[in-house]
């Protein structure tokens, strides 16, 4: 088994092998990791990308706005770069659509930072996958091939509000059970357990 | 009193960082430290009797168990190099976790000689090879086989039976990811691993040579005298490998050498030292002495370094018996002071080093800081502004961004990864081939490329924006941000340039690690020895914290 360590250092090498800088070869180096130890398909599809590029053309998406498109696939890593460099402005749009991404499962794991540096989940969806990136602690999905993907013809993206997935009445009854690990105080103790004064006055 | 750490442009100049020694914060001295109640045990020791065959070590405690697992081979005298370009070894070593079952021995048997061309497992923590120093092995043997103790000066100008050629570990060829083992309490401090690899090494040595010993003349062999074996350690070859660690692992440097500058600012800021604490300086000075006499070299570099070293050391010597100065309040800010003034940095250092030793309560909590979570900060805080890293540049780089990158001096050197050993390598930019390929490793240049690139920006244009158009420099704007919250993360100074002295690199880290008598072959290599003076596994429940100063050598 190749231990992720030995993954990030050929993955940014490969990565800066193939044309891409070192900054980004940096990144991807990170990225698949982070994919591998996700169990996501990451090197098997950067692998066939990088494979790709000798015979084909990919768009660089850089300014990226509310829809997408290019009849010229777009490039999984630039596209992926510049969302999560702009992602601060771009939480603003609440929904992003991009037309002719190729290999998106490179492209999940900037999503995966971008949700940790803006402080909100991210979803994104391709065909009947679905993908929820929780402030890159994990990525929970419906996704569970080992298989390359080359290409996904439409894939939207949502910034999901820092919403509870519970009701009030769900939450009241669980305070309240929890209320039964208090302990009801006498008089005296109301004064004195606290450890602190009365009045602040002083 | 308040004392200001010391400031990281100063402290931060490769020729200033060549000159760091060992101290209290190294990572041997904390090894031992740390399992020094841990129960050692040889586990299996099945040797020819030549030598050759298997040998099984381990630290215990608990249900925890590290096992160092050793290979002797046969290799001819025209195979033995200590170059990383080698492919046998007279041994070769593996730590693994926990006790390894017959079938783990049989799988690494097959690799763990084999090194960077075998494969080792999750279960694997550490591996390494080392080479005979022929000349003293051989000694030795004869000597004990003969029912004599070898001869100390000889000894002595060596130092140890055996010298490592590389030790690795993090997820390495297979190796176990530092992540699957980094919540173990044990082993919270840098290459904590790698230090129980080489301290348990060093006993393979001394038992193989007594086996082989008492092979050839069962009748009349003894074993190597105990005080012998104190004084004997483990040598090392360190080539340019390791110099792009520091540069590729800022955060990480960061936190050496912030433990460092913390301890020597809060020792300097101790108002009365007490008479044991000044004792154990004095007597812990007194005693290095020793190492340096007995520190040889060939390099006319170190040589005049290490007669500095004398020379400055006699004159603090003086000092301290004549100025009194531990009657003043804070004799140690006083001390520093006056070393600063009247010495060069080699003694300096080595002096800032020897402070430290009576002051366990203020060591002792940093050896715990000196890890680091890198990952955390990798990502680019892309909504900070053009202004924002004018400002960090111009406060954190201004040395380097006072060299000159038009003059061909300053860009004379680039480093890049060999293709046949896929290791780190230095080569002139002017002469040699292959600078299109060159590592993202001079730093000063791309930073004042960066500082040019942002002058006819807009203050108020953000950091994502400005990387539409430059992400070449992506990597060094990443360095920008890191240095901005960690003060002693980059060297300042220029690593292509054409005075760069690399072995300054190598012995910095090699300082930290806890490395001794440096020995410089050339600009790009030196030989080291590590726990020379060491106690021995059974002398660990009675261990002496200054155990370093002890060696007779």
């Amino acid at each position: 088994m190749r231990s992720f360590s030995e993954i990030d250092t050929v993955v940014k090498r490969a990565t800066k092998g193939v044309g891409f800088n070192w900054g980004v070869a940096e990144e991807v180096g990170k990225n698949i990791k982070l994919l591998e130890m996700f169990g996501l398909p990451g090197l098997k599809n950067l692998n066939d990308y990088f494979n790709s590029l000798k015979s084909k053309k990919f768009q660089n998406l850089t300014f990226i706005s509310n829809h997408n498109q290019s009849k010229i696939p777009y490039c999984p890593i630039i596209s992926g770069i510049s969302f999560l460099d702009q992602v601060n402005e771009l939480k603003e749009l609440i929904n992003i659509k991009i037309e002719n991404m190729s290999y998106p499962i490179l492209f999940l794991p900037f999503l995966s930072r971008a949700s940790e540096v803006i402080g909100k989940k991210i979803s994104f969806k391709f065909d009947e996958n679905i993908f929820l990136f929780n402030f890159n602690q994990n990525i929970y999905s419906n996704y569970f091939s080992n298989k390359i993907l080359e290409n996904a013809k439409l894939t939207e993206i949502n910034f999901i509000e820092n919403n509870n997935t519970f009701s009030q009445e769900e939450w009241d009854n669980l305070y309240k059970l929890s209320t039964n690990t208090f302990v009801e105080e006498s008089d005296e103790l109301k004064k004195s357990a606290a450890g602190a004064g009365l009045t602040d006055n002083d | 009193m308040q004392v200001s750490l010391r400031e990281p442009k100063k402290i931060m100049k490769l020729a200033k960082l060549g000159c760091f020694h060992q101290s209290k914060l190294s990572f041997l001295r904390s090894f031992l430290k740390e399992f020094k109640n841990w129960k050692y045990n040889r586990d299996l020791f099945d040797l020819d009797e030549n030598g050759y065959g298997r040998a099984v070590y381990s630290f215990s405690k608990n249900k925890r168990i590290y096992s160092l697992i050793c290979f002797a081979n046969k290799i001819d005298d025209t195979e033995r190099s200590d170059r990383v370009i080698a492919t046998k070894w007279d041994a070769a070593f593996t730590l693994h976790d926990g006790i390894p079952a017959k079938k783990d021995l049989d799988r690494l048997s097959n690799n763990v000689p084999k090194q960077e061309v075998g494969r080792m497992s999750y279960k694997e923590l550490t591996l390494s090879r080392a080479n005979k120093s022929v000349r003293i092995f051989n000694h030795v043997v004869e000597c004990l086989s003969n029912g004599k103790q070898p001869d100390k000066d000889k000894i002595s100008e060596v130092g140890y039976l055996y010298r490592t050629t590389a030790v690795y570990g993090s997820g390495k060829f297979g190796l176990a990811d530092r992540f699957r083992i980094k919540n173990r309490n044990e082993i919270f401090g840098p290459f904590r691993l790698e230090m129980m690899l080489v301290y348990l090494v060093r006993q393979f040595t001394f038992d193989q040579v007594n086996h082989i010993a008492k092979n050839k003349n069962p009748k009349k062999a003894i074993t190597l005298d105990e005080n012998i074996c104190r004084n004997l350690g483990i040598g090392n070859s360190t080539g340019l490998g390791m110099a792009p660690f520091i540069v590729n692992h800022p955060t990480l440097l960061n936190n050496w050498i912030l433990a460092r500058e913390t301890v020597l600012k809060k020792i300097r800021e101790i108002k009365n030292v007490n008479l044991k604490n000044q004792n154990i300086f004095k007597t812990c000075l007194k005693k290095s002495l020793g190492n340096i006499s007995s520190w040889s070299t060939e390099s006319d570099f170190q040589k005049k370094k290490i007669l500095n070293l004398n020379e400055d050391l006699n004159k603090f010597l003086k000092f301290l018996d004549e100025s009194n100065i531990f009657d003043k309040n804070y004799a140690f800010n006083e001390i520093y002071l006056w070393c600063e003034k009247n010495l060069k940095d080699e003694c300096i250092e080595y002096i800032v080093s020897m402070m430290m030793e009576p002051f366990d309560d203020i060591v002792e909590p940093h050896i715990y800081k000196m890890s680091s979570d890198e990952d955390k900060y990798f990502t680019i805080p892309t909504d900070r502004t053009v202004e924002d890293l004018r400002s960090i540049l111009e406060q954190k780089y201004s040395d380097i961004l006072k060299i000159d990158f038009s003059k061909t001096n300053s860009n004379k050197n680039f480093w890049f990864i060999s293709k046949n050993k896929e290791e780190p390598r230095l080569a002139d930019r002017f002469i040699d081939e292959g600078s299109d390929l060159e590592q993202p490793l001079a730093i000063a240049r791309d930073i004042c490329l960066l500082y040019s690139r942002i002058s006819n920006k807009k203050n108020s244009l953000n950091i994502g924006r400005f990387l539409l158009e430059n992400n070449d420099l992506r990597h060094v704007i990443r360095r920008a941000f890191i240095t901005e919250k960690f003060p002693y993360a980059e060297i300042q100074d220029n690593t292509i340039g054409s005075e760069l002295m690399a072995i300054d690199m190598l012995r910095l880290k090699l300082s930290f690690f806890g490395a001794v008598k440096f020995d410089p072959r050339s600009d790009k290599w030196l030989r080291i020895s590590m726990f020379q003076g060491a106690p021995l596994p059974q002398d660990l429940k009675s261990f002496d914290d200054h155990w370093i100063y002890n060696s007779l050598n």
